[in-house]
């Protein structure tokens, strides 16, 4: 059983369509989270541009900014780092958003191990971004 | 330095890497994580951290491109996704554990390696005349596009691909790199697509892979957005100019170039790295 390439035309969508609307996708995911990054990068130079830079120590990032949460609320103070950290959610986010649409694509087709599949992906992603400490807490189990 | 100059730096060398890493294929981010340990003296897991975010960036844009040619695969791409994403997390929880000299020898020997390969391309005779049954079940035959119209291939080595692609999750998260070079040896050698089938595939992937790994450095605080701005809006700007001078610049006396780089990068890694194993700081 061959199972058609979810870029096929359904109903009024065609192939070309299709793939026009996810190169759009991503392509716009990029740009406007570069235009987030690169407002947020003059507005971090106009505060900080004449501070002594020092990457040697890892010392971690505020733990505000390590999540949604946090980084929203350090936009609504105007923080630079808030802004830049926010066009790089942005960014995270694009991938993200091509697979959801490639889910959709799946359901359009009725191809149900598909649709698992791409939601499993999904899944493993929300997992990463959305809840971190439990693979701390994972790590230091395993560690004993 | 202050915080501007050094910023400037890191965006014109950030541009390099990525106008590099579009010229020859290989990839800005492996070069990148280099330049900034080395030469700016960053830790390696704010580098790597950068390194990723660029490595979505570049990869999104490029896919755009690809996707509307019509070699990619989207069935293979999001089944070994599953793979890439896993392996993804692993990286990260992995990088919690490991010490830093020891990522900076890994590093170097992932370099080492990836430059071998480069230089070893596959039997162009060895295309399968059908698909395995694992394959068919899970409907990843495609077509690529043709003079006459669609010309379909076959795909094997499902599970082997699987595997291979777990450790290009890992190593993505681990390092800081896109990967892409393990993804087309598992879908150009184990699944024995056609190469161009399998550049755009695995192109495709990457930014998912790189989107998980960045996501679990995020939430540890290894992303720090004043290094990652200057990193990402440099290599973007650098690939996209890479992209539009390929056709122009002659490819393989600029992997001959970039191997040589690349080979020297890596034995500063290694000694950078077998120098923190003596000198824990």
């Amino acid at each position: 059983m061959t199972r058609p390439d979810p870029t096929v035309p359904v109903g009024r969508w065609s192939q070309g369509r299709v793939q026009h609307v996810i190169a759009t996708m991503l392509r716009a995911g990029v740009f406007l989270s570069a235009g987030v990054v690169a407002i947020g990068g003059i507005v971090y130079l106009l505060g900080h541009g004449g501070d002594v830079a020092d990457y040697r120590r890892f010392h971690g990032e505020p733990e505000r900014l390590r999540h949604l949460a946090g980084v929203l609320a350090d936009l609504r103070e105007g923080h630079a780092r808030g802004i830049i950290q926010l066009g790089l959610l942005l960014l995270i986010a694009t991938p993200v958003m091509r697979v959801a649409f490639t889910a959709w694509l799946f359901v359009r087709q009725r191809d149900r191990l598909y649709v698992a599949i791409t939601l499993l992906v999904l899944a493993i992603l929300a997992l990463s971004l959305l809840a971190p400490d439990w693979e701390t807490g994972l790590a230091a189990h395993l560690r004993g | 330095m202050t915080t501007l100059a050094f910023t400037l730096a890191v965006a014109a060398m950030s541009f390099g890497a990525g106008l590099l890493g579009a010229l020859t294929g290989l990839g800005g981010g492996v070069v990148l994580v280099p330049m900034l340990t080395l030469l700016f003296q960053v830790d390696i897991r704010y580098a790597i951290g950068a390194s990723l975010v660029s490595v979505i960036a570049t990869s999104s844009g490029a896919a755009a491109a690809y996707v509307e040619e019509g070699y990619t695969n989207i069935r293979i791409g999001i089944f070994l996704e599953v793979a890439t994403t896993i392996g993804a997390v692993a990286g990260g929880i992995v990088a919690t554990w490991m010490s830093t000299p020891v990522i900076a020898v890994l590093f170097g020997v992932m370099l080492i390696v990836s430059a071998w390969f480069t230089r070893h391309p596959r039997d162009p005779w060895l295309i399968p005349t059908r698909s395995s049954p694992l394959a068919l079940r899970l409907g990843l035959e495609g077509t690529q596009p043709g003079p006459n119209g669609p010309r379909p291939y076959f795909v094997r080595g499902v599970p082997a691909g699987f595997a291979l692609m777990m450790l290009a999750g890992l190593l993505s998260s681990l390092l800081g790199i896109g990967s892409g070079a393990v993804k087309v040896l598992a879908l150009d050698r184990m699944m024995q697509l056609p190469f161009k089938v399998s550049t755009t595939t695995s192109n495709f992937m990457i930014g998912v892979t790189a989107a998980t790994g960045a996501g679990v450095y995020l939430s540890r605080g290894y992303i720090d957005p004043a290094l990652a701005m200057p990193v990402m809006l440099g290599v973007l700007a650098g690939s996209m100019l890479g992209a539009r001078l390929l056709l122009r610049v002659r490819a393989p006396l600029l992997r001959k170039v970039f191997a040589v780089v690349i080979l020297l990068l890596a034995i500063e890694m290694i000694a950078k790295g077998l120098g923190g194993l003596h000198d824990p700081t």
